[in-house]
Order: C-alpha cells, then sequence, then structure tokens
C-alpha cells in the first residue's frame, strides 16, 4: 500500500454520478469515507468474517491497547480451517480433545476471543458451522452491494453474490475489527465476458479453471475481475460463488457477478438478510448495481463458452489446466523459457512424462470438498454421478467434506450420504478438510488427489502430494474409474 | 507501539543475500495465536550452526540488525518482522528489502534503513569489531564513534508513524469522526446494512 498523506484532503463521496460506471467503481464509490491527496481511500467495510488462522493476533492486539472492536455485529466468527472432519463430540455432547496441541489452542481463542469481543460465533457443534465462505451466502450475511472482507484470499467467493469481496492480512483484520474500515488504493477493473453456451459435462469449475487457463494465474493481478455475459447469468448463486471463489487464482484480489433475479430469489428468507420493508429497501437498491451501459474496463478478455471442456490440472498452477480429453504437454511445447522451466519443475514433482493422455493418470485419492466445491449442488452432481456405482479399487481414500452443517443435513435428508458410503466414500463434518494440509485431513507424499478445491499448490494437500483439480462430477468420475476420467463417458 | 527516535547499541553483523521470511521465520511457527515469543523460531535453520551471529553472546539483545540486499522477500508473513521484533531488534541496515517486509516492519515499530552497499560493508566491519552503531531517525543518520557518518532516505509519512508510535489503527482513528458521520448515514439510508448478525 502507498504511503497515506498526513494533511488529509477531504474530498465529497462521489454517490451520484452522471458517467457510465462499472459494477466496481459503483460499490467503490458508496464505500469511500474519507479520500486522501494520494487517491487512497477510507473504505467503509460492511462484513467482516472471521476464522481461526489469521485473528489471534488481531484480537490480541486489541487487547494490548485496550481497544474494542468497532461494530462487532458487523463480523461473524465461524471455526474451518483446523476443526478435524471427523467427530467433534461423544455421545455425552462433551468436545473429542484435538490432537494437534497448536489447533487446539487456535480454535480455543477464537472461542474466547469472538464472545469476548461481542462477536457472533458459530461454534464446532452448531448446525450452521462450515467454511467461512460457504456460511457467509448461506446465512444471508454476505449481501449484494457490500464490502466484505476475511484473513482468507478465497473471501472472493463472495463476489458471487455481486459484493465486494477479498482477502486481508493480520494487521488488517485488527485494522477493520477496530476501526471498521480499511485504507485502499483502487484497482484496475476487468471484464471475463463467456457468452453461448456451455457444452455437456461442463460446470462452473470448468468455466472458471479454462479463464485462469487463458489469462494465466497471474492474468488477473492489480485487478478486479467482473465476469459478465450470458453463462454466468444463467448460473445458480452456488455455480457463481465457485467461479468467484477462484479468481485469487487468477491473479485478482476480488471477482463479482452482477446481483439478479436468481440471486434476489436466493437470498430471500435467509437468516441474516433483510425482511419486510428493509428487503424492499434493498432489494431498490441490489437493482442498480449492474455495470452501465458505456462503461470502460482496464482490460476485456472474450471466451466462448463452446470451447470449455470438462477440465483437470496437470501441473502445480491453476494455470496448468487442460481439457480431459487432452496429454500432458512437454516443457517445450511453451513458448516462455520462464515457462518451459516451471513445467519441466511440475512434471517431475507431479510424477508425469509428457505425452501421456489425461485419462491415464491413476488417482489414489478423492477429496469433495472446499469453499470451491462443498455445496449441496456440488454433492447433487457427485452423487449423481456414483449412483449405484462404486470407487475403483486402486482409490485408497475418498472423502466428502460438506461445506456446512445445513449442506450436511440438507443432503441427508436427500439420501445423497447413503450414495456415497455405498460407494466407498467417507462422510465427514463439514470443515476445510483436505483443501489444505493443516487440520488431520492429508494426501500421503507422492499420492495423487482428484480434488475439487482451488489449489494444486506444492504441498498444498500435505507434503509431496499431488493435486488434479477437477470439478464434483469429474471427481466422482476418477472415484468410479480410479483414473482421470471424463465424466461425459459416464 | 513504541515511539522511535535513535536506536543505540551492538548489531548483529548478518550481511547475507536475498533472505526470504521463510528463512526468518519457518513455516512451522504460523501455527502460533500471538505474536510474542516468534524471536525462538527467529533464523531457526541458521542457529542450528552453533557459530551463528544470533546466538553469539555478545551479540545477545542487540538492538541492531545488518543485512545484505532484499531482505525479507517471499511469502508475505507479517510473522516475520514480528520475530525480528520478538528477538530485540529495533532497526535492521540493507541496501534494500522486499516492499511487504519493510512495510510489515514499520507497522510493527521496527525501522528499515536503506544505505548503499559500501556503507553497510562499513556497518559490518564495526559491528564484527564489538563497536555501537548509533541510529538517528529524526536526523536521518547512521553514525558510529569512529566519524563514521551515513545519511539515509526514509518516506516521510513512515518516519512520521515510527516518531510517533503510531501504527495504521491510531491513524485511521484519528478520522473516527468521518467514521462516524458515513455510519450515521448509511444507518438512516442501508440500515440493513448496518443490522448485521442482528438481523438474525
Ligand atoms: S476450504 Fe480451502 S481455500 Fe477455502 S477457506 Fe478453507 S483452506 Fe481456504
Amino acid at each position: 500500500m502507498a504511503a497515506i498523506g498526513c494533511d488529509k484532503e477531504k474530498q465529497e463521496t462521489p454517490f451520484m454520478s452522471s458517467t457510465p460506471r462499472t459494477l466496481y467503481q459503483k460499490i467503490w464509490d458508496d464505500h469511500v469515507v474519507e479520500t486522501r491527496d494520494d487517491g487512497t481511500a477510507i473504505i467503509y467495510i460492511d462484513r467482516h468474517l472471521v476464522h481461526e488462522v489469521t485473528s489471534p493476533q488481531a484480537f490480541e492486539a486489541l487487547r494490548l491497547a485496550g481497544r474494542n472492536v468497532r461494530r462487532p455485529e458487523l463480523t461473524l466468527a465461524v471455526p474451518d480451517h483446523n476443526l478435524p472432519t471427523t467427530a467433534r463430540r461423544d455421545a455425552n455432547g462433551s468436545k473429542i480433545a484435538i490432537e494437534d496441541p497448536q489447533s487446539a489452542a487456535q480454535l480455543a481463542a477464537l472461542e474466547k476471543n469472538a464472545p469476548e469481543f461481542g462477536i457472533r460465533y458459530i461454534g464446532d457443534a452448531d448446525a450452521e458451522q462450515g467454511i467461512v465462505h460457504v456460511v457467509g451466502p448461506e446465512q444471508g450475511f454476505s449481501l449484494p452491494g457490500t464490502t466484505i472482507v476475511c484473513g482468507d484470499s478465497h473471501t472472493a467467493s463472495h463476489g458471487g453474490l455481486g459484493a465486494l469481496a477479498f482477502g486481508i492480512g493480520t494487521s488488517e483484520v485488527e485494522h477493520v475489527l477496530a476501526t471498521q474500515t480499511l485504507l485502499l488504493q483502487q484497482s484496475k477493473s476487468m471484464e471475463v465476458r463467456v457468452t453461448g453456451n456451455v457444452g455437456p459435462g461442463v460446470t462452473a469449475k470448468d468455466v472458471v479453471m479454462h479463464i485462469i487457463g487463458v489469462i494465466g494465474a497471474a492474468g488477473g493481478t492489480g485487478h478486479v475481475i467482473e465476469y459478465r455475459g450470458d453463462v454466468f447469468d444463467a448460473m445458480s448463486v452456488e455455480e457463481r460463488l465457485t467461479v468467484c471463489n477462484m479468481s485469487i487464482e487468477g491473479g485478482a484480489r476480488a471477482g463479482l457477478i452482477a446481483p439478479d433475479e436468481t440471486t434476489f430469489a436466493y437470498l430471500k428468507g435467509r437468516p441474516m438478510a433483510p425482511r419486510g420493508e428493509a428487503w424492499d429497501a434493498a432489494l431498490a437498491y441490489w437493482k442498480t448495481l449492474h455495470t452501465d451501459e458505456g462503461a470502460v474496463f482496464d482490460k476485456s478478455v472474450e471466451i466462448n463458452a463452446a470451447e470449455i471442456a470438462p477440465s483437470v490440472t496437470w501441473g502445480t498452477s491453476p494455470e496448468d489446466v487442460l481439457p480431459i480429453t487432452g496429454v500432458v504437454p512437454a516443457p517445450d511445447s511453451f513458448a516462455d523459457a520462464n515457462k518451459q522451466a516451471a513445467a519441466a519443475k511440475s512434471l517431475e514433482y507431479m510424477g508425469l512424462s509428457p505425452g501421456t493422455p489425461l485419462t491415464e493418470i491413476p488417482v489414489e485419492n478423492i477429496f469433495i470438498g472446499s469453499c470451491t466445491n462443498s455445496r449441496i449442488e456440488d454433492l447433487r452432481a457427485a452423487a449423481e454421478v456414483l449412483k449405484g456405482k462404486r470407487k475403483a479399487d486402486n482409490v485408497r481414500w475418498a472423502i466428502v467434506v460438506p461445506g456446512s452443517g445445513l449442506v450436511k443435513r440438507q443432503a441427508e435428508d436427500e439420501g445423497l450420504d447413503k450414495v456415497f458410503i455405498e460407494a466407498g466414500f467417507e462422510w465427514r463434518e463439514p470443515g476445510c478438510s483436505a483443501c489444505l494440509g493443516m487440520n488431520p485431513d492429508k494426501v500421503p507424499a507422492g499420492e495423487r488427489c482428484a480434488s475439487t478445491s482451488n489449489r494444486n499448490f506444492v504441498g498444498r494437500q500435505g507434503p509431496g502430494a499431488r493435486t488434479h483439480l477437477v470439478s464434483p462430477a469429474m471427481a466422482a468420475a476418477a472415484a468410479v474409474k480410479g483414473r482421470l476420467a471424463d465424466v461425459r463417458e459416464m | 507501539m513504541q515511539p522511535l527516535s535513535k536506536v543505540e547499541g551492538r548489531a548483529i553483523p548478518f550481511g547475507a543475500k536475498n533472505v526470504d521470511t521463510d528463512i526468518i521465520i519457518p513455516a512451522k511457527w504460523l501455527k502460533t495465536i500471538t505474536r510474542e515469543g516468534l524471536g525462538e523460531g527467529a533464523f531457526e535453520t541458521l542457529r542450528e550452526d552453533p557459530g551463528n551471529v544470533f546466538d553469539a553472546p555478545e551479540n545477545k539483545g542487540a538492538p541492531i540488525l545488518i543485512a545484505g540486499d532484499n531482505f525479507g522477500c517471499g511469502s508475505s508473513r507479517e510473522h516475520a518482522a514480528w520475530a525480528i521484533g520478538d528477538l530485540g531488534i529495533r532497526a535492521v541496515i540493507a541496501p534494500s528489502y522486499s516492499d511487504i517486509f519493510s512495510g510489515n516492519a514499520v507497522k510493527n515499530g521496527i525501522l528499515p534503513v536503506v544505505l548503499p552497499q559500501k556503507a553497510v560493508d562499513r556497518l559490518m566491519e564495526v559491528a564484527r569489531g564489538g563497536d555501537e552503531i548509533c541510529i538517528d531517525l529524526e536526523a536521518q543518520t547512521v553514525t558510529t564513534q569512529f566519524q563514521d557518518r551515513f545519511t539515509f532516505e526514509i518516506d516521510p509519512f513512515r518516519k512520521h508513524c515510527l516518531l510517533g508510535g503510531l501504527d495504521e489503527v491510531s491513524l485511521t482513528l484519528e478520522s473516527s469522526a468521518s467514521i462516524g458521520t458515513y455510519e450515521e448515514r448509511r444507518t438512516n439510508t442501508q440500515n440493513w446494512v448496518m443490522a448485521g448478525t442482528n438481523a438474525a
């Protein structure tokens, strides 16, 4: 962040403006508390999600400085990263001790800090507990046109509701708790337009992985992406959350999709969503939240939906993505020398040789979960493929981790848990699980995992683990075949 | 945050180039819940070497660290600044830093002094000889008892923050009135936002 001039020059907030504006610009304008000489602004934060990993030092700092949380009702705390996904309470309802003392300490700190500072806390035994980015939209805490932050880079997810949502560091968590604002410089705007119709077997996950393949892992750096076009118009809110979730994997700090009737129908009646007159007022405002005709983006990318296939990653960057019908690329097939070196390193880590058809790569682990793909529609899509089938014998470990307790219950009401269990999957408690090697759910070194999560980085699912990112339906297909598989052939 | 105007005392003659935040504080220390105590993990892998400069008895409690080019590169973890601060270091002297590290250092009351390599080399000599170094932030100088006198540049805003012991939170709180006015307007026009978790 650039330095902020000490003598502040206050400017009028441009609430009304006649020049055409992008959606991002509109949300930004409506949250400027003060603009300073150098363009840095104090931006009001409407919603703050807190989990156990990035918050303890922020609360500690408040305590040391004798500060309060300015607006506790604008923050919601939920543990997710460290929680084991096995049973958390014994038959008597007592907590089952967490093995890793540091994980236990982080969880205990949040459980203590939230009530101490007057923050609503959804605990490990509550039906609403889940991954912060699943819980926020599900509870109606995340709303269109709001600014949403969390000490976690996948906060971008909430952009699927038309919110400006992005990840922050621990000092910023403290800053938001104490002041309900952040000091920010405006980002550039980028439009990713996907038009036409997607083919069979292509999900929101495939769409966003394809986009990252096109723009590159750094393609959105410095920008806020707005996803536009028929493909996103036709998506459900859950699908839009999946797309925006991975904006960070394309380098953008935030991604958003304009709210529409689909969004409004999704939010209506959720526990923390406005109701009655407040709903009408909110709705009237939300209907103004779209990019104006003639507004200019700093960067635009056009993609034809017909070109998108069910996709899978082969390397250790989310941009290393190919249609499932492809073959492992040779490093010298890339034009850029840096990319050639990176690809060679990736292939070595992944244990793959150029020319191998992707559908011949065996997988020993399947993970269906994470804030990218653990909502009810994701579980339905996977169960659809698995119905009446079993995982292949070479698949050693297959787990389904619902994104929240409510998703879990809904799935059980629909009998999806039985489909998974009969197919040889473990049915777990909600949390981040095998998305990152922080809790007991890890992929062993040298083994492969078809995973519905969002990062295939070296060591992300455990030291030496080899991750192939896929959609829930493709993960299910891989489980049945025991190798990466084309869901269209199921 | 402690205001900082002068840092005087022994300096640890480290000097290594391109030291990344993984070296400053390895990833396994990130699972902590406090900012304190990270000094124990600071430079952990380097300190496995019995002859390392950090644990040399004469450097115990030294408030200055002399480092090499591009100090604090790599992951953006703020733990790197916390770890160095926990070692008792109030100022680092190096030819350059990663942007994120120097930002995090200032946020945590640590002064990152930038001096040309030649000056850094000379100060390494002084530190190795066990002699003290004096950094005067107000005057923007680094001096020794041997008539060495180097001046350094620093962003005026950062200087202001360090001298006053101001963190960003304190600075933003100076705008409390504007934030209050803004909140009042939102409460009047968009109370559905301000209700937050109380809506349920
Ligand atoms: S599921 Fe994974 S990406 Fe999402 S919040 Fe948890 S650790 Fe982060």
